[in-house]
């Protein structure tokens, strides 16, 4: 049994126009992956994609008129869509936490920053509540805030950009997290300070055993920091694998043209680059997604692409992975 | 030699904190100098003062001291009426394309906009030029039509390109132009702006924090650090033999996107220090792991490395000392 399984998640935005007709964004078709405790999962894909909204929806967090309408999540055995909504809240910030992308608007502005992280230790804990600030200092220290004990009385205005998503990720770490869900976590960030925070999180997770789920822009990060690497489009994982064989062989024209555009193998004037507009989630194109984008569409790609195998634990969802003519020719 | 589009000496800027005497030293005597034609990369973490130089030498910002020269001529400190007819041949693309556009104009206005206020064109001419100009930034003509909430990033972006070239400009300042993009449709702007560099003999100075973004695109490098030029060379030179300890740590913090490409990493502790209390000597010291006790009491001048015009401002390099050892990481 995997830590994490989630399986044909699927989420959709339900919502009515202004003739009052029904409006189905269908944001998230059929998300299955698994993650093994210990192991770092890293999610890719443009805009709109479905990678935040697949963590909101792990972890119950949806808001209407978004909805999970079919699929489960299964988190260490306990089917969490099925949970009531006190035993998620137990789970939640205790065995699951999560790193949100904008660490200034995550932090209560009126409470010490000492408080905030001593207050979701007790929460779960129910202990003294001189343990959890302890606790607090520890976790500070282990960020690398320095002077933990003065720090802890800042006010959140008070700190840089690094400093806060220190705090955001010592709050993530208070309560020994089996699953960190970190959805953009250095975006914003010098690339310096990004290296000591990436450098922190991987050091967690083989420390601890922690896994988890990077959700980023940054081919850079996925390829240094994750072991595995799950590449969406259109709220479907197109592409998923181990990190070097993803990288080192893309099979789906997406992961290809995503690969072809990192600074590292941008040609300039290429034409391995694809243009065009994500697709419209209210109207998605029948079959394969991609299809009105891709180069090397054809007539059969209007049908649901299959799920190929590429070896044991890659695959690709299109009807020409592993053949020509879409196969290798980002290389 | 020709003589540089843009040549700045010792600009410094310093805003004021509200509370008297205290400022914040945004740019702290910088010297800058573009060739017609040249793309000047400028790099730096967030405060380093970029943006505050890519400013101030549009004079969108007053500089509190120092020198800009463009095209030849003293811009410091001439007033707004003699600058206007100038700001012709010198163009800026913002970040946000969303917040540089005015929503509710159509495109077709917007990129016609700059040739209203500067050339003496027809009704009719203007409007050729427009569609001309959506052309060469790869803009279906349907657009013109439409309003900035119609478009994608990637298409406000061209649109704001398109207005920035419609003079005909002698300098275009970028920054960030391709920060706000995914990854598929920075590399079309990157395309694009390539493509104009060749067409056009404008001068570019491109502002980025991406140093891969930075080195597809420019001829020379400027890396920055607390508002000072901390080490000056053409692109291939720096990525080959970064000089400064900064640079070599900014260059070793980059990430590839390959995963079989082999790190070797020097993570700096801590962070920039505040620009309100600025350590003496070489700024970058408190940080620095080659640092010595001389560099709390000098200011490091610009020194000479080869004969490409590679200038690094380091104490340490006289003694050799600047180089600094990465650490392994698989």
């Amino acid at each position: 049994m995997s830590l994490l399984e989630v399986e044909n998640l699927r989420t959709h935005f339900i919502s009515r126009d202004i003739d009052n007709q029904i409006r189905v964004a269908q944001a998230l078709n059929d998300v299955s992956f698994t993650l093994e405790a210990g192991k770092v999962l890293g999610f890719v894909g443009e805009t709109g994609a479905g990678k935040s909204l697949t963590a909101q929806s792990i972890c119950g967090l949806l808001r209407p008129p978004a909805r999970i309408v079919g699929g489960s999540v299964f988190f260490d055995g306990q089917d969490l869509r099925e949970m009531p909504e006190d035993d998620l809240n137990a789970i939640r910030g205790d065995q699951i936490a999560m790193v949100v992308q904008n660490p200034r608007t995550s932090l209560d502005p009126l409470t010490r920053i000492g408080d905030q992280l001593a207050r979701i230790h007790q929460t779960h804990s129910g202990g003294p509540i001189s343990t959890s600030r302890e606790r607090a200092l520890e976790m500070m220290e282990a960020v690398g805030i320095p002077d933990p004990t003065n720090r802890a009385k800042s006010w959140p205005h008070e700190l840089s950009g690094g400093m806060a998503q220190r705090v955001l990720i010592a709050m993530a770490l208070m309560n020994n997290p089996k699953l960190l869900i970190a959805d953009e976590p250095t975006t914003g960030l010098d690339v310096t300070v990004q290296a000591q925070i990436l450098d922190l999180l991987k050091g967690l997770t083989e420390r601890f055993g922690m896994a988890m789920i990077v959700i980023t822009h940054d081919l850079g990060i996925v390829a240094h920091y994750s072991d595995e690497i799950a590449v969406m489009f259109a709220g479907t994982i197109v592409e998923a694998g181990p990190v070097v064989d993803v990288f080192n062989n893309p099979q789906h024209p997406y992961t290809q043209s995503l690969i072809a555009s990192t600074p590292e193998k941008l040609q300039i004037g290429g034409s391995a680059k694809l243009g065009g507009q994500p697709p419209d989630l209210y109207n998605l194109p029948s079959g394969c997604p991609l299809r009105t984008r891709c180069s090397f569409a054809q007539e059969i790609c209007a049908t649901p692409p299959p799920r190929r195998q590429i070896n044991d634990t890659h695959y690709s969802v299109c009807h020409f992975s592993g053949k020509s003519p879409a196969n290798g020719s980002a290389s | 030699m020709t003589s540089p589009v843009l040549n700045v000496s010792n600009l410094v800027k310093r805003f004021p904190t509200g509370r008297s005497g205290v400022f914040v030293n945004a740019v702290n005597g910088v010297d800058l100098s573009i060739a017609p034609g040249e793309t000047l990369g400028m790099v730096g973490e967030s405060g380093s003062g970029k943006s505050t130089i890519g400013r101030a030498v549009l004079r969108l910002t007053e500089p509190t001291e120092g020198k800009i020269t463009f095209d030849s001529r003293d811009i410091t400190a001439i007033p707004e009426r003699q600058m206007r007819p100038l700001r012709r041949d010198m163009q800026m693309v913002f970040q946000d394309p969303w917040s540089a556009l005015n929503p509710r104009m159509r495109i077709g206005d917007l990129i016609a906009e700059p040739m209203k206020l500067h050339l003496d064109l027809s009704k009719s001419e203007r409007e050729n030029k427009t569609i001309d100009l959506a052309n060469r930034v790869h803009l279906r003509p349907e657009f013109l039509r439409r309003h900035s909430a119609d478009l994608s990033g990637g298409q406000l972006q061209r649109v704001c390109i398109a207005r920035a070239i419609a003079t005909n400009p002698k300098l275009i300042v970028l920054d960030e132009p391709t920060s706000s993009l995914d990854l598929s449709v920075r590399a079309e702007i990157l395309d694009l702006l390539t493509e104009i560099r060749e067409q056009t003999s404008a001068a570019m100075l491109f502002i980025s924090h991406d140093l891969g973004t930075v080195k597809l695109i420019s001829d020379r490098i400027v890396v920055l650090y607390l508002g000072s030029v901390v080490e000056s060379a053409r692109t291939e030179e720096l990525f080959r033999n970064p000089a400064h300890p900064y640079s070599q740590s900014l260059l070793s913090a980059h990430l590839p996107a390959d995963p079989n490409a082999k790190l070797s990493r020097h993570i700096l502790k801590g962070e920039v220090p505040s620009p309100i209390n600025l350590p003496s000597g070489c700024t970058f010291r408190t940080r620095c792991p080659v640092a010595k006790d001389f560099c709390e009491r000098e200011v490091p001048k610009p020194h000479q490395i080869g004969t490409s015009g590679h200038e690094a401002n380091c104490l340490r390099i006289p003694d050799g000392g600047n180089r600094i050892t990465p650490s392994e990481v698989a």
